[in-house]
């Protein structure tokens, strides 16, 4: 078999991160703030850098890629994900560990990098190939294969300035992709263009990797990194929490991403908006016999409970509950005003409130957002996302009630009648 | 993928490194189109949404002479060696424009291709490089005009004029080493946008163009030739005007500065890179 094509080592990267900056209230304090300026920071030229104005972006980093293998990189926003990507298509140095490759890497950080405006599309075809690190002849050859690809044939003469955002991102894809580099980094690009394109670009992707290339590919689109991606690495706070198939590795990530707790308490600290006014301490699902629950039977109605810890007296609020799939498509909403429903008051001190909601889920995967409204001020008192996960089930809690295939489109189930056959013509 | 084909594969890696990085001349040469490219989008570029386009090259050079020539031929009458002050002052001008303008674009030129920097990996010595090379046109041209203006005055051409590619290179040399160090410079301090117009207005008068080296008192020519410009100019001007005797000693020391800054602004250049990305 042939040799890995990346090895990373314990890889680190350390940034500077800005001291705080004053705020400035009056255009009087900015002007002589700018003005103290150069004093100020002839005077940090000499100092050195404080440890807490430093930040490590990635640290200890290690995993090894196989030729051929498309590895997913998931993390939130700010977990070390895009410096690892620099760090790898050599933008910038690692503060330590190493980094060891096996062939020409080629990086979509961002399609399109140094497409010149006032040049042609053809124009930039070589500008940006050579940007990619392509030979010119080499460009010349897979001229053809690159426009066609864009499909953007009729405008290779007119300056990209007068191309739609579309044929842009076309164009510039169709580039990147023809780069044949045995190792490719991929950064959301598919974020951008229609949904056809999408289509094209994942499977130029999947085309890559089955030749053998090797494939990095960063996406916050958990379907997209499941369908393209064998292995799968987690990255929070700079950390890489797991290395293993796609599958469990995305299954940890969105569990990660829950506000919740085990017993259904929602930590203070829980990704919220909140103005203080009140919080959402915990919140639970409950059958008709008010047993707690964490699975729906097809058809069952439920219950759900939200315990508020109110600080301050809310004279009108409202709530609304949220059904979302784990990917974070909202399917069903419901709202303590619905149908006229009255405002709530609300006085300090530990509160629950039950909605029964009667709707029929389809099978599979949910999360519940709660939202709290102040209807007085117009103001969000707490909004957590994603409170408590549960399932829906293909079966009912009584009688034969099931689906008969593995997979059921779509989320809820409206009540339907339906009537005997009619005869209408009876064939003789 | 066959085995031939996996063998043949470049390792590279990827460490932080400390010091003074060695230029990789190998990975230069590969990245050759590119500097190709840039140079050729810049001269595409340049002149676009212009109505008047390259007679701008024509027309700088041409005003300025006329104008230099009124204040400092006419009204302040000073030297020129024998010539008519125009070509006197034109022969300067020729390297002096090339080297204002070229400084400028060399020095903004990585602030200016900062989305260029933080997205793509190639050696980042391309960009500075390439600022050489679009000015270069503005540089024939206005040689042109020198030439004509020659013609004009009936000063014929001598065999000195052989030696201008070399005073070319010098000039390039000059160029590329002041401009490695403030393109480098400006990625931390944006204080060098506003002194390379400094430079180049005042340099001017701390460099032969509107007057001979020879105003000079003997003994201050050497210090003076530590300005790399003024054996760039006093070159031109001898393989031009071909009066005068080569001033070699000016050359020799101005070449040595030049090659002394681009050696300098090479490592500089090399050590500041690491960081371009972060902190641009």
């Amino acid at each position: 078999m042939s040799e890995t094509a990346i090895i990373v080592e314990n890889l680190g990267k350390r940034y500077r991160i800005g001291a705080r900056q004053e705020r400035h209230d009056s255009f009087a304090e900015a002007f002589t703030s700018a003005l103290l300026s150069p004093f100020r920071r002839l005077r940090n030229l000499r100092q050195p850098v404080p440890r807490d104005e430093t930040l490590w972006a990635l640290r200890n980093v290690s995993f090894q890629v196989e030729p051929g293998e498309v590895l997913g990189i998931i993390g939130r926003n700010g977990a070390g994900k895009s410096t690892l990507l620099k760090l790898l298509s050599r933008i910038t140095e690692p503060t330590e560990g190493r980094i060891k490759m096996r062939g020409r890497l080629g990086s979509l950080l961002e399609v399109g990098t140094g497409f010149h405006p006032e040049l042609t599309g053809r124009e930039n075809v070589y500008l940006n190939g050579t940007i990619l690190g392509m030979r010119r002849d080499e460009i010349d050859r897979k001229f053809d294969q690159i426009i066609s690809f864009s499909g953007i044939e009729k405008f290779l003469d007119t300056p990209v300035k007068r191309y739609s955002s579309g044929m842009y991102v076309r164009l510039a894809f169709a580039v990147a992709a023809h780069l044949e580099p045995e190792i490719l980094v991929v950064d959301e690009v598919l974020a951008v263009g229609d949904a056809e394109f999408q289509r094209k670009c994942l499977g130029k992707m999947g085309e890559v990797a089955r030749e053998g290339r090797t494939i990095l590919f960063v996406s916050h689109s958990m379907p997209a990194i499941k369908s393209l991606c064998t292995r799968a690495i987690l990255l929070d706070h700079g950390q890489l929490l797991m290395d293993d198939e796609v599958e469990k590795v995305v299954t940890t990530y969105l569990k990660s991403e829950d506000a919740v707790k085990g017993d259904g308490s929602i930590p203070e600290n829980a990704a919220r908006i909140n103005n203080g006014q009140g919080w959402l301490r915990r919140v639970g699902l409950y059958d008709g016999a008010a047993q707690a629950i964490s699975q729906i039977f097809l058809g069952q109605d439920f219950c759900v409970s939200l315990i508020y810890d109110i600080k301050d007296l809310i004279e009108e609020a409202a709530v609304e509950v949220g059904i979302s799939t784990l990917d974070g498509l909202r399917v069903a909403t419901v709202c303590s005003l619905d149908d006229c429903g009255a405002p709530l008051k609300l006085a300090p001190g530990v509160h629950e409130l039950r909605v029964a909601i009667e709707v029929t889920m389809l099978p599979g995967e949910y999360t519940l957002d709660v939202f709290l409204h102040n209807l007085s001020t117009n103001t969000t008192v707490d909004w957590v996302d994603r409170t408590f996960q549960f399932t829906a089930l293909n079966l009912s809690e009584v009688g034969e009630d099931h689906y008969h295939w593995g997979r059921v489109r779509g989320f809820v189930r409206p009540k339907s009648s339906w009537q005997a056959p009619i005869v209408c013509n009876s064939s003789k | 993928m066959d085995t031939s084909h996996q063998r043949a594969l470049p390792t590279i890696t990827v460490e932080p490194t400390s010091g003074f990085a060695a230029i990789n001349l190998r990975e230069l040469w590969h990245y050759r189109d590119l500097l190709f490219f840039l140079v050729w989008r810049d001269i595409s570029v340049r002149y676009k949404q212009t109505v008047l386009g390259a007679v701008w090259v024509v027309l700088q050079p041409f005003l300025t002479m006329v104008i230099f020539t009124f204040i400092f031929g006419r009204l302040a009458n000073m030297p020129s060696e024998g010539a008519p002050y125009p070509i006197f002052f034109f022969s300067a001008l020729v390297p002096w424009q090339y080297f204002s303008s070229t400084l400028n674009n060399s020095a903004n030129s990585l602030v200016n291709n900062a989305n260029l920097i933080s997205k793509v990996y190639f050696p980042r010595l391309l960009i500075p490089l390439s600022s050489l090379f679009p000015t270069l046109v503005d540089w024939a041209i206005s040689f042109l005009v020198m030439l004509g203006l020659l013609f004009f005055y009936r000063f014929g051409l001598t065999w000195n004029a052989l030696w201008l590619p070399a005073f070319l290179l010098l000039l390039m040399t000059t160029v590329l080493g002041v401009g490695l160090w403030f393109s480098a410079l400006n990625i931390h301090y944006r204080d060098v946008r506003y002194v390379v117009p400094f430079i180049t207005q005042f340099g001017m008068f701390v460099s032969p163009v509107v007057y001979p080296s020879s105003v000079l008192p003997e003994r201050w020519r050497a210090v003076y030739a530590a300005n790399p410009m003024v054996g760039v100019i006093e070159g031109f001007r001898w393989a031009l005007l071909g009066k005068a005797a080569l001033p070699g000693r000016e050359i020799f020391i101005s070449t040595a500065v030049a090659l002394l800054l681009l050696l300098g602004g090479l490592f500089y250049f090399r050590r500041a890179e690491r960081h371009f990305a972060d902190i641009v």
